[in-house]
């Protein structure tokens, strides 16, 4: 476990040296100096701030000795001031934004388990029934609706019409004077429906995979020897094809990290949760590149640990891995 | 898969041709019109400044259409080109290419995307060229694939005994042999793109009034939202049925053309 686990990391130094190159790449994509593009008119950027910027890049000097001093700040994380009127480090901006969207991250995915797993199952156990039929539809719709459509009709529907969920923010305007527990529910409340419209394509996507691989194990071998030796149905479904069936959904869940982390945009900016995503897209709108350039960074960061965490998990799951080798 | 087909055909058509029965015209302002609610004579009703919804929805489709088509001819291209690369040459040139695939892959598209739209302007065209250049890994991947399993194959090992160039080798017996997953991923991709461009959009960093998005109107629609629900409802509807036609056709085409698929569905 020990030597996967070192091997594993060691395969992310040149994926960390990737992303930060690929990042460096987009900040040139534009014609002419990056700083001064589309600035000499927005009054959010005064001459001050491109002066800081151009050394904080090092402008002046060659591409690569701009590349390699980036890379010394993003070595210690300065990632540079942000464009905004209060100037602060990108980095405390991020970190105080970043705990919101992980819960609602996480949220989502507990809700996309413990509905797509019984429904994957379902629908391959009564393979063709009425229920298998109806997941299908929905896994499809589910593939299809835009995730900020879902929130329009939901917030319609719950916040507007019957008025039994707020609609945005993460609080009430008088959340200060609650209890403890009175605070926990108003929270619960107000993130409910941005977790649902989080999960929405995970849990197609999930359900779908679920059914598919259980199809794939029930007419496996060894299952066929568990039905020769006369085990009962259940002990053969729920015990022996369940547990083998599982394995594959824990790489799934690296695959799905960056697909919510992106989704988090539509959503905060849906539901105005002050988190990364809505962070990321003020400063897209206010051209706050040095902002951009670190959610980039970060957001792509955090995907590789996303990934490295399903790693292993399904290591830790699966002793073909962990031994063998071959990943 | 005909289900599919139907709506695929039938957008297209309406996008096309939107200019002949559009009832009116999708830009034309009129203060005595401002947010009718769906009519006999404003079927999806009418928006802040009176301007007809079905009218901006038939120009929308041309857009998203559009955009998706040469967005995912962007990513077919770039696809092909590294991914046959990659597997016909195999080696350290098939190593680097991966590495750079996967570490494309590390970033959240959405993320990605956003962030070159906030070096460039939003426009229709940087957004088809940015979401183009933002969704090839897969092809790569699936390109350089099928080559390699067709790599060591008997007629590939003939023709090259014969002495047929590499390029040509490639163009003309391992692509055309790759062209049914290359087909079934481009029209999901259709699909992808159509939902980037109307969540860009309705972010407001798409495409920019005062032409007409399916995810522009509905920003709108969340703006007035308390007041206008078919300013959300109906272009929403028509992303939901526009993509669900591409998936459904991407879907069936792909059992058709590997039935050993056939069984896990």
């Amino acid at each position: 476990m020990k030597r996967y686990l070192l091997k594993r990391l060691a395969g992310m130094i040149p994926l960390l040296f990737g992303i930060t190159i690929i990042s460096f790449g987009i900040m040139h994509v534009a014609p002419g100096e990056p700083v001064v593009v589309g600035q000499e008119f927005n009054p959010k950027v005064s001459a001050e701030d491109i002066n800081r910027l151009r050394a904080y890049y090092g402008l002046d000097k060659p591409l690569y000795e701009q590349y390699w001093n980036w890379l010394q700040r993003l070595a210690v994380l300065d990632f540079g001031e942000s464009f905004a009127a209060d100037h602060r480090p990108v980095l405390d901006k991020v970190v105080e934004r970043l705990p919101i969207t992980i819960w609602i991250n996480v949220l989502a995915m507990a809700f996309i388990f413990a509905i797509a797993i019984p429904i994957g199952v379902l629908s391959a156990v009564r393979r063709d029934s009425w229920f298998d039929r109806g997941m299908t539809v929905f896994v499809f719709i589910g593939f299809a609706i835009p995730s900020f459509w879902l929130g329009l009709l939901l917030m319609m529907a719950f916040g507007v019409q019957l008025s039994w969920l707020p609609i945005s923010g993460i609080h009430d305007y008088d959340w200060k004077q609650m209890g403890f527990w009175r605070q926990q529910w108003d929270l619960a409340q107000h993130l409910m429906l941005p977790v649902f419209v989080s999960a929405i394509g995970g849990l197609a996507g999930m359900s779908r995979f679920m059914r598919s691989g259980m199809l794939e194990v029930i007419r496996s071998d060894y299952i066929t020897t568990a039905r020769a030796m006369g085990l009962p149905e259940g002990t053969i479904r729920y015990r022996h094809a369940l547990k083998n069936a599982l394995l594959p959904i824990i790489t799934l869940l690296g695959l799905s990290v960056p697909g919510l982390i992106g989704g988090s945009v539509i959503v905060e900016q849906l539901f105005s949760i002050p988190g990364m995503g809505l962070l990321f897209y003020g400063a897209v709108l206010a051209r706050d590149y040095p902002l951009v350039m670190g959610i980039t960074v970060i957001g792509a960061v955090l995907t590789l640990l996303g990934n490295l965490l399903a790693d292993i998990a399904y290591a830790w799951a699966d002793p073909r891995i962990r031994h063998g080798g071959k990943s | 898969m005909l289900a599919g087909a139907c709506i695929v055909a039938t957008v297209a058509v309406l996008a096309v041709l939107a200019p002949w029965i559009a009832p009116f015209d999708p830009n034309e302002i009129n203060v005595r019109w401002i947010l009718l609610s769906p009519s006999a004579e404003h079927w999806c009703g009418t928006d802040t400044l009176g301007r007809d919804v079905f009218s901006r929805m038939l120009y929308g489709a041309r857009v998203s259409l559009a955009v998706g088509f040469v967005a995912v001819g962007i990513a077919i291209a770039i696809g092909v080109m590294l991914g046959a690369t990659a597997g016909y040459a195999g080696g350290r040139l098939d190593a680097m290419i991966m590495r750079v695939t996967d570490m494309v892959l590390c970033f959240p598209t959405f993320f990605l995307i956003l962030a070159v739209i906030a070096f460039l302007e939003p426009s229709i065209w940087n957004i088809m060229i940015v979401i183009g250049l933002t969704s090839w890994m897969g092809v790569a991947r699936l390109v350089r694939a099928e080559l390699l399993s067709l790599r060591h194959r008997e007629f590939v090992l003939a023709a090259e005994s014969l002495g047929v160039p590499a390029l040509r080798m490639v163009w003309r017996y391992l692509l055309p042999n790759a062209m049914g997953p290359i087909l079934v991923s481009a029209v999901l991709g259709i699909a992808g793109a159509v939902l980037i461009e109307s969540g860009l959009s309705f972010l407001g960093l798409g495409v920019q009034p005062p032409d007409a998005s399916w995810g522009n109107i509905l920003t709108e629609g969340k703006d007035n939202i308390q007041i206008a629900w078919w300013l959300s409802f109906y272009p929403g509807l028509a992303i939901l049925i526009t993509v669900l036609g591409y998936n459904l056709l991407g879907e069936g085409l792909r059992d058709a053309l590997d039935p050993r698929l056939r069984d896990t569905h």
